[in-house]
């Protein structure tokens, strides 16, 4: 038998793999601004959890004094594909600033040319689109026809930054110690299905939604192909791309309530559907046969965010781990428990999250809203 | 005339083991044993003998054995034997060949170059014995989004869902007439139909009064030759089908014989007792797809827009663009026919070269419906040669949302796909109106094999879907990177939608 002070010495002096990426989530209930330091702090604590094949953060309320106009982070991969991507924004847009981002040498690895513009829609436009279907067309076109270049960020003061390494060193290579916001999702990836690229990070954008994932669509297939018949084109060669597109899709395009779209995305079985009162049960039962294409089958969880708003979910079997905690008018999300309590020893409130059902937090709403009375009652 | 053609079988009787017990006799209807009483001997007449094996699995002391004849015409890679005997047929009938089932020519099959994934590592497998693992499938249009109300954290829902079938396992039954097969058939299939939670589809013959009360599994098909179609039998169905075509024979219609139509057949037809029933190649109502959507809407009013309708067309080369057409028509549900599609009787060269396979006409069918955007306006059920769970399942993450088997529900009860289907005569009391072979059809037995075969198929199935990490069947439906493809060209990966193994 081995002397129990032996067992952590590793003779061979590798890491031992440890499979799953790791998300953290933060949010100011008041709307209030921090820095990078607790989020940061954080997501280094669950270095292990990923394999510095892709890091990264979605920041909200990060450019104030560009609030009105569309912030695009894009990323190219040549030259030639910022001449075509330039041509295209400035075909849908008033281009009202832009700059090279700004960065810094870091542990990163081949960062490609990553630029930042202020847009604002031009006025002369088809009345039946919105501000937000241009950004969107946009978008779309300049991620499939440039070929080399990738809009990772498009939402109004908010911003991605994203890349290949441990989500420490792109935190050091954006400077992110200059940016302050009032919720942080932040990701540490450790690619399984598709390949170790800038574009491949977390978190998925478009407009104002992020999605951090841990986890593999094993429904990634159709979700895609039910996301493509609404124009949605999925050129990023990862699964969770579809949940971003799918909130967009369901939340902004279709104004369904996050209490509805958790239905969707990770329905009841049908034998619970079968045993509730007839009206819950024609409506859950009409939402997965007209959504069934987008269940999110597979094991996973989330951290979905868009302005004022942060929200965790998990699939149906709760298959990847999810806690929330709250302190003050800080909430706190997290693939692991030891990251929250690094941050934040003393918690008012710190639960697991159950499977399929969301937890979401809203500025000035002050509380979690939850839809698990069960929850609730374990909480107590 | 001399016929030039040797018996295709012989067959083989160990006289040590015949007891003289006449079971083969009795069984054969091709009348291909008789007993001899003068040196007390059983004699087959080769020449009779089709195969089917009634004889050899009825023979108590496992006497019989039916062997290919190795005494036919020499043959070679062109000029093989079915060719050389096909034109011996002709020259000595100067008719058209017929046969039955679906086409037995290997190179249609395209289920064996797709293979299934599975998880490993990054995604847990799930086991079904001991998770949930839904099949449920619920057949019809389904609304691009829903109008829904929060109140309370309570959800109302404003949209009405038009009406919808409920299907426990993907796989229903294809249609298959009263007429063509038996009555026992019939009420076996209805019967397992209604245990199984699926639906059977009563064929171009009517429903007998007697399975009326299985009508909320059945389908009713409403086909060219409109028999039995009154308003008591559209009424009594889940569901209405409107018969355009069939896969095993695109384009051309059906006859039943008149010796086939008894008195029992005659009044659920509503024909005259011993009249041929002649189901004309077009429907003579529907010339274009603007008299498609008139019979569409003609059935719906009729019955109060209850029941979803279905429209079931023959996969042909156009196969994307009409089924496109059928559902801007308004047909809730789209069933494909492909070329391996069986049959009662058919033309051999029609069942043989016309239509294309199944597995191209699921694919493009749902990317045209996806590229057009109008995939949730209609479900798609696929049929023609379904052998096995796996061909399901395939299907399925082709896009296909349920899918119709019938030669493997027959095979369940009995049948050897002795391809005689055609003459009226099935020793396994199938493919027969006669009511004294019928009788070898139970019921009681055959509704139970056929229970246990879709329970066994989607016990397969279920294992499959946990093991790729799935466990609701809306989530493999049409997701074709759960498919990989050998020995297939570039085209064919790109018409499937699916990538090469390895890649």
């Amino acid at each position: 038998m081995n002397p129990l002070d032996r067992l952590n010495v590793n003779p061979f002096n590798n890491d031992k793999d440890f499979a799953g990426c790791s998300i953290f989530g933060m949010m100011n209930l008041e709307g209030k601004r921090f820095s990078s330091k607790d989020p940061v702090k954080a997501i280094t604590n669950m270095h292990d959890r990923s394999n510095g094949l892709g890091g990264g953060f979605a920041v909200y309320g990060i450019y104030p004094d560009f609030k009105d106009y569309y912030a695009f982070h894009v990323m190219y991969l040549s030259r030639d594909a910022k001449e075509k991507t330039d041509r295209i924004l400035a075909y849908y847009f008033n281009i009202i600033y832009d700059e090279e981002m700004q960065t810094r040498p870091a542990n990163v690895i081949d960062p490609p040319l990553m630029w930042r513009y202020f847009v604002q829609t031009k006025k002369n436009r088809p009345a039946n689109l919105t501000d937000d279907e241009i950004v969107l067309q946009a978008v779309m076109r300049i991620n499939t026809e440039t070929g080399k270049a990738f809009v990772f960020s498009s939402g109004k003061d908010m911003g991605v930054f994203k890349g290949v390494g441990f989500p420490e060193d792109i935190a050091d290579f954006f400077c992110l110690d200059d940016y302050e916001g009032y919720l942080w999702s932040v990701h540490g990836r450790f690619p399984t299905n598709s390949p170790g690229w800038w574009g491949g990070a977390h978190p998925f954008n478009v407009l104002d939604w992020t999605v951090v994932h841990n986890g593999e669509l094993s429904s990634y297939g159709i979700n895609r192909r039910y996301l493509e018949m609404y124009g949605y084109k999925c050129t990023l060669q990862t699964d969770t791309e579809v949940l971003a597109y799918a909130f967009d899709l369901l939340m902004r395009r279709q104004r369904l309530p996050i209490e509805v779209v958790s239905q969707i995305l990770a329905p009841p079985f049908w034998d619970e559907i079968d045993a509730m009162e007839p009206k819950k049960r024609e409506t859950l039962r009409a939402l997965r046969q007209t959504y069934g294409s987008l269940l999110m089958n597979g094991p996973f969880s989330v951290i979905v965010a868009h302005h004022g708003e942060m929200i965790a979910l998990t699939d149906r079997i709760k298959l990847r781990p999810m806690i929330a905690a709250t302190k003050g008018d800080t909430m706190y999300l997290s693939s692991e428990e030891a990251a929250i309590r690094l941050v934040s020893p003393q918690l008012d409130k710190l639960w697991t999250a159950r499977g399929g059902e969301p937890i979401i937090g809203r500025v000035g709403g002050k509380k979690l809203i939850e839809l698990s009375q069960k929850t609730e009652a374990q909480q107590k | 005339m001399k016929s030039y053609l040797p018996a295709d079988y012989t067959v083989v009787r160990d006289e040590k083991k015949c007891i003289r017990c006449k079971a083969c006799v009795n069984q054969c209807t091709y009348d291909t044993h008789s007993y001899d009483a003068e040196d007390d001997i059983i004699r087959s007449k080769d020449e009779n003998c089709v195969n089917c094996k009634r004889c050899v699995v009825m023979c108590p002391t496992q006497a019989l054995s039916i062997q290919k004849n190795p005494n036919v015409y020499r043959e070679n890679a062109s000029w093989n034997y079915e060719a050389i005997k096909d034109i011996k047929k002709q020259a000595e009938t100067g008719g058209v060949l017929l046969t039955g089932m679906g086409s037995d020519k290997p190179h249609l099959t395209y289920w064996n170059h797709l293979l299934v994934n599975a998880s490993q590592v990054t995604n847990p497998s799930i086991d079904p014995l001991r998770e949930p693992m839904e099949m449920r499938t619920y057949l019809g249009a389904k609304p691009d989004a829903l109008d829904l109300e929060l109140e309370n954290g309570d959800i109302s829902l404003k949209t009405k869902l038009t009406p919808q079938l409920t299907l426990e396992t993907p796989i229903m039954f294809s249609a298959m007439s009263y007429g063509a097969i038996s009555l026992n058939v019939h009420e076996s299939l209805a019967r397992a139909a209604t245990q199984a939670g699926t639906y059977f589809n009563t064929g171009e013959g009517g429903l007998d009064k007697t399975l009326y009360k299985h009508g909320k599994h059945a389908i009713v098909q409403v086909a060219s030759g409109r028999f039995g179609v009154h308003s008591e039998y559209l009424h009594a169905g889940a569901a209405i089908e409107i018969k355009i075509g069939q896969g095993a024979k695109p384009g051309i219609g059906g006859h039943l014989p008149g010796e086939k139509v008894t008195p029992e057949v005659a009044r659920t037809r509503m024909i005259p007792v011993g009249t041929d029933a002649i189901s004309p190649a077009p429907q003579h109502d529907i010339y274009s797809i603007e008299d498609l959507r008139q019979l569409i809407y003609a059935l719906k009013e009729a019955t109060d827009y209850s029941k979803p309708i279905s429209v079931k067309i023959a996969a042909v080369h156009n196969i994307a663009a009409i089924a496109s057409g059928v559902v801007r028509a308004g047909a809730d549900i789209v069933a494909i026919d492909g070329v391996r599609g069986s049959t009662g009787a058919a033309p051999k060269v029609i069942r043989d070269n016309v239509g294309i396979p199944i597995e191209f006409a699921i694919a493009s069918v749902d990317q045209r419906l996806r590229d057009e955007g109008i995939r949730n306006r209609a479900s798609l059920v696929a049929a023609g040669g379904f052998r096995s769970s796996g061909d399901v399942l395939k299907a399925i993450a082709l896009g296909a949302d349920a899918v119709y088997i019938a030669t493997a529900a027959l095979v369940a009860i009995g049948c050897t796909v002795c391809q005689k289907c055609f003459t009226g005569k099935c020793p396994w009391g199938i493919a027969t109106s006669d009511a004294w072979i019928g009788k070898r059809i139970n019921p009681n037995i055959a509704s139970e094999r056929l229970v246990n075969l879709l329970r066994g198929w989607n016990m397969e199935i279920k294992d499959m879907m946990g093991g790729m990490g799935v466990n609701a069947i809306e989530s493999l439906r049409g997701n074709r990177l759960h498919l990989r493809g050998v020995g297939l060209t570039d085209t064919q990966l790109k018409i499937l939608g699916v990538k090469m193994a390895g890649e």
